[in-house]
């Protein structure tokens, strides 16, 4: 009987899930036709999107995958990255030192070379305080009930925002982002693509293959592997998992500071709660693909990217942060493993 | 001596797994550890290996305390543990199971040499390299699992239950290669059920009942010792 109930219950999930999937094709496929450009424009957009949520996700998938713990001031990190960069930039124009190093660059040679040295200075940053971070709060919880730990992710998250609101930190103000260099756009048949949306795909597809040659081709990565799928096991390995511990939270931060520096250039206006949202919806993403694996966390953030550009964009733009919330909710409901999770981890 | 380890009390929350266990190993024996489900067998391991903390006795390697050591320190100081149930990394392939053995090792010349030998005693894995781990079978995941612990390049290995769940004829084998492996100079001590097997292929042995030490004596004297023919052996 408890058998048939369940089975009737995923069966009207499914017919549920099957049916807000044809709606929504059915929208998609609608607008397709009726205005193509506008279509893959919206697509573009997304695409833009969730390249920059990529690079937030795979923080929290790997940081999950090794302590099981959803760090949630992961976005704040992310916030605290595109704020050096700002500094660094609008005060000391870091991205300007490449030119008076070496005279004679062409200036966009220069305004590249200036971005990669900004990007690298909000990942170093990024890195030491998810350390810093990882030390002082997370690793003296690390045999205290889960629960504890995901309280004090949250405490460290208002932590973060608070203290960089404050006058001699950041500020709390709206602040307008001075991007690297200038936005140049190209019209194809009446579809915009800025230089902007090129370097973010480029950048997030080079520091994702990285990432990946880092896990699967190095021994540290193989370590992270070993930690992440049977923790005690790897101590017996002779792997030092504490260090795992800290590197993963080192890369993980690392991606975000990328993504927030390339996330200001788009959408170049800071604030301290700036990495709320989309901390949370690369959260979802993590969770959409299946959270603790890496191409689950890529392949769930370009679809977050799509579903919130999309549904803004058709649907009504009031929509736009709701529609992550509910994305959750559905897959929690019909498919808690997420898209490429395992349905029960190894985990002892 | 190679190893003592001196009244050990373990707990697990209100449970004393561990009731002031002493023992030792001498340098090149092999030491079988028996008793029943829920002895503490696996507890002594754990604790030997830095996985658990006992809350008192003493770990001595050589003459040195490991007692606080962490578990990788440990593993560097040559004391291996092959743990219950063989816990092969099943996301990843055999060979990189192989050199998270070797983890603490850092001469790649070195390694690939340690690698070779483990082909020698396991040349089944040697075929099924890139295969991932969960995919093999039991006996394979048994001969995996110790040889990623030979690729530590232990000076004591300790083995939990290395013939459970195995075919006879795989237990033969298994058993035949802790002999070789004993050979070349590594100490063993061994966990088991399998009395029987164990005692036949250790020097000496220790019987544990709820957390203490019972008896103890060489393997033909426990063979022979009523209780444990009783207890261990199936009375015959
Ligand atoms: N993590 C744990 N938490 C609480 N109690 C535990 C834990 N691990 C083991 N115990 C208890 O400690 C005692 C010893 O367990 P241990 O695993 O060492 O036994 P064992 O001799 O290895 O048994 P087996 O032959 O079944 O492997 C048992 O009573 C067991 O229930
Ligand atoms: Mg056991």
């Amino acid at each position: 009987m408890q058998r048939v109930a369940t089975w009737r219950r995923k069966g009207l999930g499914r017919l549920f899930l099957w049916g807000l999937a044809a709606l929504a094709a059915y929208v998609l496929i609608r607008n397709l036709v009726t205005n193509p450009t506008l279509f893959f424009q919206q697509v573009i957009n997304g695409l833009q999107l969730g390249f920059v949520y990529a690079l937030i996700s795979l923080g929290y998938t790997m940081v999950y995958g090794i302590v099981r713990l959803i760090n949630f001031a992961h976005g704040d990190i992310f916030m605290v990255g595109a704020f050096v960069s700002f500094y660094a930039i609008s005060r000391f124009q870091l991205n300007q030192v490449p030119a008076q190093i070496v005279g004679g660059l062409s200036s966009n040679i220069s305004a590249f070379l200036g971005t990669i040295l900004v990007i690298i200075l909000s990942m170093l940053t990024c890195s030491a305080l998810a350390t810093t971070v990882e030390r002082v709060a997370y690793k003296p919880l690390r045999n205290a009930p889960r629960i504890a730990a995901l309280i004090t992710a949250i405490g460290v998250s208002f932590f973060l925002e608070y203290f960089a609101a404050l006058e001699f930190v950041f500020t709390s103000d709206y602040i307008n982002y001075q991007r690297p260099f200038p936005v140049q756009v190209w019209d194809i048949r009446g579809v915009k693509i800025s230089n902007i949306m090129l370097i973010i795909v480029v950048t997030a597809i080079i520091f994702l293959v990285i990432l990946q040659q880092i896990v699967r081709r190095t021994k540290i990565g193989k370590a992270m592997r070993a930690t992440s799928y049977d923790t005690p096991t790897a101590r017996l390995m002779g792997i030092n998992v504490d260090g795992v511990i800290t590197f993963t939270f080192a890369l993980g931060a690392a991606l975000a500071g990328a993504g927030s520096v390339l996330y200001a250039i788009a959408y170049p206006q800071l604030i301290v709660f700036m990495g709320i949202l989309p901390g949370l919806k690369a959260f979802v993403a993590a969770v959409l693909g299946g959270i603790g694996s890496i191409p689950g966390a890529f392949i769930g953030s370009l679809i977050m990217g799509q579903a919130e550009v999309l549904s803004a964009g058709y649907l009504s733009t009031t929509l736009r942060d709701a529609i992550a919330f509910t994305i959750l909710i559905l897959v929690l409901l019909v498919r808690p493993q997420g898209l490429f999770g395992e349905p029960e981890g190894e985990k002892v | 001596m190679l190893l003592e380890v001196q009244n050990l009390n373990v707990y697990y929350g209100a449970i004393h797994a561990l009731q002031g266990v002493s023992f030792n190993v001498e340098e090149g024996e092999i030491i079988a550890l028996i008793g029943a489900n829920g002895a503490g067998k696996s507890t002594t391991l754990k604790t030997i290996s830095g996985l658990i903390r006992p809350r008192s006795g003493n770990i001595v390697l050589r003459g040195d305390s490991i007692t606080t050591l962490p578990a990788e320190e440990i593993v560097r100081r040559g004391v291996v543990q092959v743990p219950e149930g063989r816990k092969i990394f099943a996301p990843l392939t055999v060979q990189e199971n192989l050199e998270m053995g070797a983890y603490s090792r850092r001469d790649p010349a070195e390694i690939r040499q340690s690698m070779e030998r483990v082909f020698k005693s396991f040349p089944r894995l040697k075929e099924r390299l890139s295969q991932y781990g969960g995919t093999l079978s039991g006996g394979e995941q048994q001969m995996l699992a110790i040889g990623r612990g030979l690729m530590a390049r232990p000076r004591l290995l300790l083995l939990d239950e290395p013939s459970m769940g195995l075919a006879p004829i795989l237990v033969e084998e298994i058993f035949s290669i802790i002999r070789e492996i004993n050979a070349q100079g590594v100490s063993i001590l061994l966990v088991e059920q399998n009395a029987l097997m164990a005692l036949s292929v250790a020097n000496r042995g220790y019987v544990l009942e709820t957390g203490r030490i019972v008896l103890a004596g060489t393997a033909d004297e426990l063979l022979h010792n009523p209780l444990v023919i009783q207890a261990y052996l199936g009375g015959h």
